[in-house]
């Protein structure tokens, strides 16, 4: 039956970038039985499973390394600072999930079921902390709230307080970094706890007001659990990107995983050591995706009523509007406005041209290589999906999912595990080439664009495989049939029905990768060749150098990149309103 | 191609298909001439949508042979596939274009012309149909009549042999139906194009169709008029497939089977457990005095008038299910009222208890 719904679950993308939300559609939709035409094709099942191998390569080699015995640097690690990476993460883990809930859902009902003034432009303006990079709001708040930060000394001047005369909280502590990651994160909540919120039928929530609950009671008995699954899903999102962040916590003092296969890798030049925290980092990943599972259980509701109308929202009047107009502004401006305007401000007050020429150099590294892992992205998920098109078996199918794996894996974890085995492929060649030849090949592809390449991809490719995929659902096999019949060939067929419909869906699909692409630093930090910069590590470098003001025209320019994928969303999600496509059908 | 009126449009002879090994079609033979509308009927899952892919070229067979117009199309390793059979084919959901204008989702599949001459035959169709003023809307701005029309209109335009159709009818609502598929028939037969079509509704099946194949588990099980189909099921199924029956169970004995209600004769052997079928209208109900030393009698137990007949429940002494029968005279019957009851064996059939309904 085509009646189950579709939850809207556009994509949305965030500092390191997960853009999971898309992911997690896409590695939880079932697929119908599609036509069995072209069976012979076999091709497509073998390259298929080429690429979903070649695409794992990273995650096998860090999961291999649980099994290599510890060095000294290992049993170091853990006499020293193990326990404190497991606990910071296990406290960001729960500070940012409490905030990203209370935000997220608080807001989305706000929204989705009161009426007061702004509520509107409220309703799209909470999206836009999504566009800031967790690194970006770090920069600011560190900024903002250190002891010589503005915040602190206009304290001091109005109270005459001098140190130690007034307690302030300290923006650096793991406190700090989760109530920044959680003003930037909890969109993930809000977005998915919204579609449900307006997808459960409103005959459902007046049957409950029939049954004697009143607005209050029914949002708890009924409303909060039918959207349970939905806001789950949503908070591990904001999970997944809080284990994978490795620019807001580095910068605010905090070590966790990713900081410390940073500091491993670099500082301690221990390969296995930085492999095996990568892999307790790679298992938190797994727990946090099966507890997600585990707590939404088989709870998918299908929606019992079909009709839907426009809802009635709680009209609010006088000191509850302001509360609730209040309440969801403060979001809006501490996660978007705020850091937003603090990078202007700073990037007003540093004298252009100091830092101009590296600024647009560092911008074309960027496009360059944004541009090229979106291309291919795209055009790896163009295959990937027309192999389980036209070979629609178990194989293709479940190599097309291990090949989107890469989404939940921190960029970090990733580039240990392509450096890994590109270091012992380069080392093999040379020793090759100086015996045989007396020549030495140095690195041929360590420190590569091409293993930079390899990398994004391997982050990115669930981002264009769910949107390509979803695009290529929309030709269904009936159109095919109906094609052919009236006497086009497959490769007709492609080219005047799928090729047009899907074309714009593909744009869409290289925009997003491109995006997270420009946000991306932990694995740009460890892959990149010597001395070649992106924006994101350049204002990476130059917030590590407290040089917060040059470091803010870069992290403008992402944040600015950032507002594209937003904007696709709103467009997405108002067009996504269960019941409103039939408006488009005339009785 | 010659039209010649001795040669099928479609024939489907022995005709097997797998999917994943598992038997969906097994030996369905179907033939159906020029101008002929051919119903094929069965439950979800029998095969029918399939043995309309096979038609249109969309599915392989492994055995038997196609053949359209007279010419073989496929068989067993072979197919020609369906740009080049001269099939039209209408899906349920309709499948229309959706990056494309209702004129030229229609002139897609016209292959002679340019761009003009291929639009003119679309808005011929579309004129044909009553649709010529959506044109140049997008297809999802139509309701789902006008939809259907295009899709048929673009089904016709490449004026093909075939014409394959699978429950074009069943996302209308009641009122539009009826009118649409008046509509279609008559187009469908003035163009004397063979036509295949699938449903699982029997009322849709006797409406449509010059003859109607039943289907069950990959085969065709009986082929016939609405009226043969109806009136002398060859099975349970058939039997039942047709609307409601009573059922009651019995035993052959000297080549009758004698039920409280009546007694039918039979060529089942002696001892073989029965199943009389009994059409609700092959009930007759007499409201005359009550012979308390019959058995014939039953109590009415609901009723229902439905116009110009009514539905009545009734329920017999002993251990029997309820009937239900429909009476086209005596107005309304009363609940309550006791009633003599008497089958009707022409409405009646009996079939062995060990076939499945």
């Amino acid at each position: 039956m085509g009646a189950e719904h579709e939850t809207v679950v556009p994509a949305l993308n965030q500092g390191g970038g997960v853009l999971s939300t898309r992911a997690i559609a896409w590695l939880s939709q079932r697929r119908g039985r599609e036509g069995s035409g072209s069976k012979n094709i076999g091709g497509w099942s073998a390259l298929a499973i080429g690429v979903a191998l070649l695409v794992s390569v990273p995650i096998f080699v860090v999961f291999a390394y649980i099994f290599v015995p510890a060095g000294d640097v290992w049993r170091h690690l853990v006499d020293t600072v193990l326990g404190a990476y497991v606990v910071n993460t296990l406290w960001l883990v729960f500070g940012v999930g409490m905030g990203v809930f209370v935000m997220g859902v608080g807001t989305a009902w706000l929204v989705t079921m009161c009426r007061f003034p702004g509520r509107a432009l409220l309703e799209w303006g909470l999206l836009l902390p999504l566009a800031v990079p967790a690194y970006a709001i770090a920069y600011t708040y560190g900024g903002l709230l250190e002891y010589s930060g503005p915040v602190q000394s206009t304290l001091r001047i109005w109270f005459g307080w001098s140190r130690g005369d007034y307690w302030f909280p300290e923006i650096r502590s793991v406190g700090g970094a989760a109530v920044v990651l959680a003003f930037v994160l909890y969109p993930y909540v809000y977005m998915l706890a919204r579609a449900a919120f307006l997808e459960q039928s409103v005959c459902v929530i007046e049957i409950g007001r029939t049954l004697g609950r009143g607005p209050w009671r029914g949002f708890t008995s009924i409303a909060l659990p039918l959207a349970r699954p939905a806001i789950v899903t949503g908070i591990s999102l904001a999970l997944m990107e809080t284990l994978s962040d490795f620019g807001a916590v580095q910068h605010l003092g905090v070590v966790t995983f990713t900081t410390g296969i940073f500091r491993t890798w670099f500082g301690l030049g221990d390969q296995a050591a930085a492999a095996q925290l990568a892999a307790i980092l790679l298992a938190f990943v797994f727990l946090l995706i099966v507890g997600e599972r585990l707590t939404r259980g088989r709870a998918q509701f299908h929606h019992t009523s079909r009709r839907y109308r426009e809802l009635p929202r709680y009209s609010l009047r006088g000191g509850w509007a302001a509360v609730a107009f209040l309440a969801c502004l403060l979001p809006i401006i501490l996660g978007f406005l705020l850091p937003g305007g603090q990078l202007l401000a700073w990037v007003a007050e540093t004298e252009s041209g100091t830092s101009g020429g590296r600024l647009w150099w560092n911008a074309a590294n960027s496009l360059m290589l944004a541009g090229g892992a979106s291309a291919i992205a795209v055009a790896v998920a163009l295959l990937l999906a027309y192999g389980v098109r036209l070979n629609p078996n178990p194989v293709t199918k479940s190599a097309t999912r291990v090949a989107g794996l890469g989404y939940a894996v921190p960029g970090s974890v990733i580039a240990v595990g392509i450096l890994i085995p590109l270091a012992w492929f380069d080392n093999m060649v040379d020793d090759w080439l100086r015996t045989s030849f007396g020549v030495s090949s140095g690195l041929l592809l360590s420190g590569t664009i091409a293993a930079l390449m390899f990398a994004y991809v391997v982050r990115f490719l669930a981002v264009s495989l769910n949107t390509v995929d979803a695009s290529l659902a929309k030709v269904t096999p009936n159109m095919d049939g109906a094609a052919r019949t009236l006497g086009m060939g497959s490769v007709a067929t492609v080219g005047r029905v799928h090729a047009p419909i899907i074309a714009p869906s593909l744009m869409t699909a290289a925009l997003l990768v491109f995006v997270d692409v420009m946000k991306e630093l932990p694995a740009t930090l460890i892959l990149r060749p010597f001395d070649f910069n992106t924006l994101a590590v350049y204002a990476f470098e130059l917030a590590s150098d407290e040089q917060l003001r040059e470091a803010a025209a870069p992290a403008l320019t992402i944040v600015a990149a950032g507002l594209i994928p937003v904007a696709l969303l709103s467009l997405a999600i108002s067009r996504a309103r269960p019941g409103r496509a039939q408006v488009a059908v005339r009785p | 191609m010659t039209a010649n009126a001795t040669v099928p449009g479609l024939l489907l002879a022995n005709v097997s298909h797998r999917y994943e090994r598992e038997p969906v079609l097994r030996g369905l033979d179907l033939e159906i001439a020029r101008g002929q509308i051919i119903c094929l009927l069965g439950p979800s899952g029998c095969g029918k949508t399939t043995c309309l892919r096979v038609a249109a070229g969309l599915e392989p067979i492994q055995e038997g042979r196609v053949e359209i117009a007279g010419v073989e199309v496929a068989r067993s390793g072979f197919s020609v596939p369906p740009e080049r059979r001269q099939v039209g084919l209408m899906f349920q959901d309709y499948a229309l274009f959706p990056h494309l204008r209702v004129v030229d989702n229609v002139a897609f599949g016209v292959r002679e012309g340019d761009k003009a001459a291929k639009r003119r035959v679309a808005m011929e169709l579309l004129a044909r149909l009553g649709v010529e003023r959506y044109a140049k809307d997008y297809p999802h701005v139509l309701s789902g009549g006008e939809q259907q029309r295009v899709a048929l209109a673009r089904a016709l335009a490449p004026q093909p042999v075939v014409m394959l159709l699978d429950e074009p009818f069943s996302g209308l609502d009641r009122r539009l139906r009826d009118r649409v598929r008046t509509d279609t028939l008559e187009v469908l037969r003035e163009l004397s194009i063979a036509t295949l079509l699938v449903t699982h509704d029997s009322e849709e099946a006797m409406l449509m169709s010059d003859s109607i194949s039943l289907m069950r588990d990959g085969a065709v099980v009986q082929s016939g008029t609405a009226d043969e189909l109806y009136s002398q099921p060859e099975s349970a199924f058939a039997a039942s497939f047709f609307g409601e029956v009573n059922v009651i169970e019995g035993m052959a004995q000297n080549g009758v089977v004698v039920t409280p209600i009546g007694t039918l004769a039979t060529l089942h052997k002696d001892g073989c457990k029965v199943r009389v079928f009994i059409r609700p209208e092959g009930l007759n109900l007499d409201a005359g005095p009550i012979d308390e030393a019959t058995t014939t009698e039953a109590e009415v137990v609901e009723s229902h008038m439905l116009g110009p007949i009514c539905l009545v429940r009734l329920k017999m002494r002993g251990n029997f299910a309820p009937l239900t029968a429909r009476v086209n005279e005596g107005g309304l019957w009363e609940t309550g009222k006791r009633v003599r009851i008497r089958l009707d064996p022409e409405r009646s059939f009996v079939f062995p208890a060990s076939q499945e309904m």
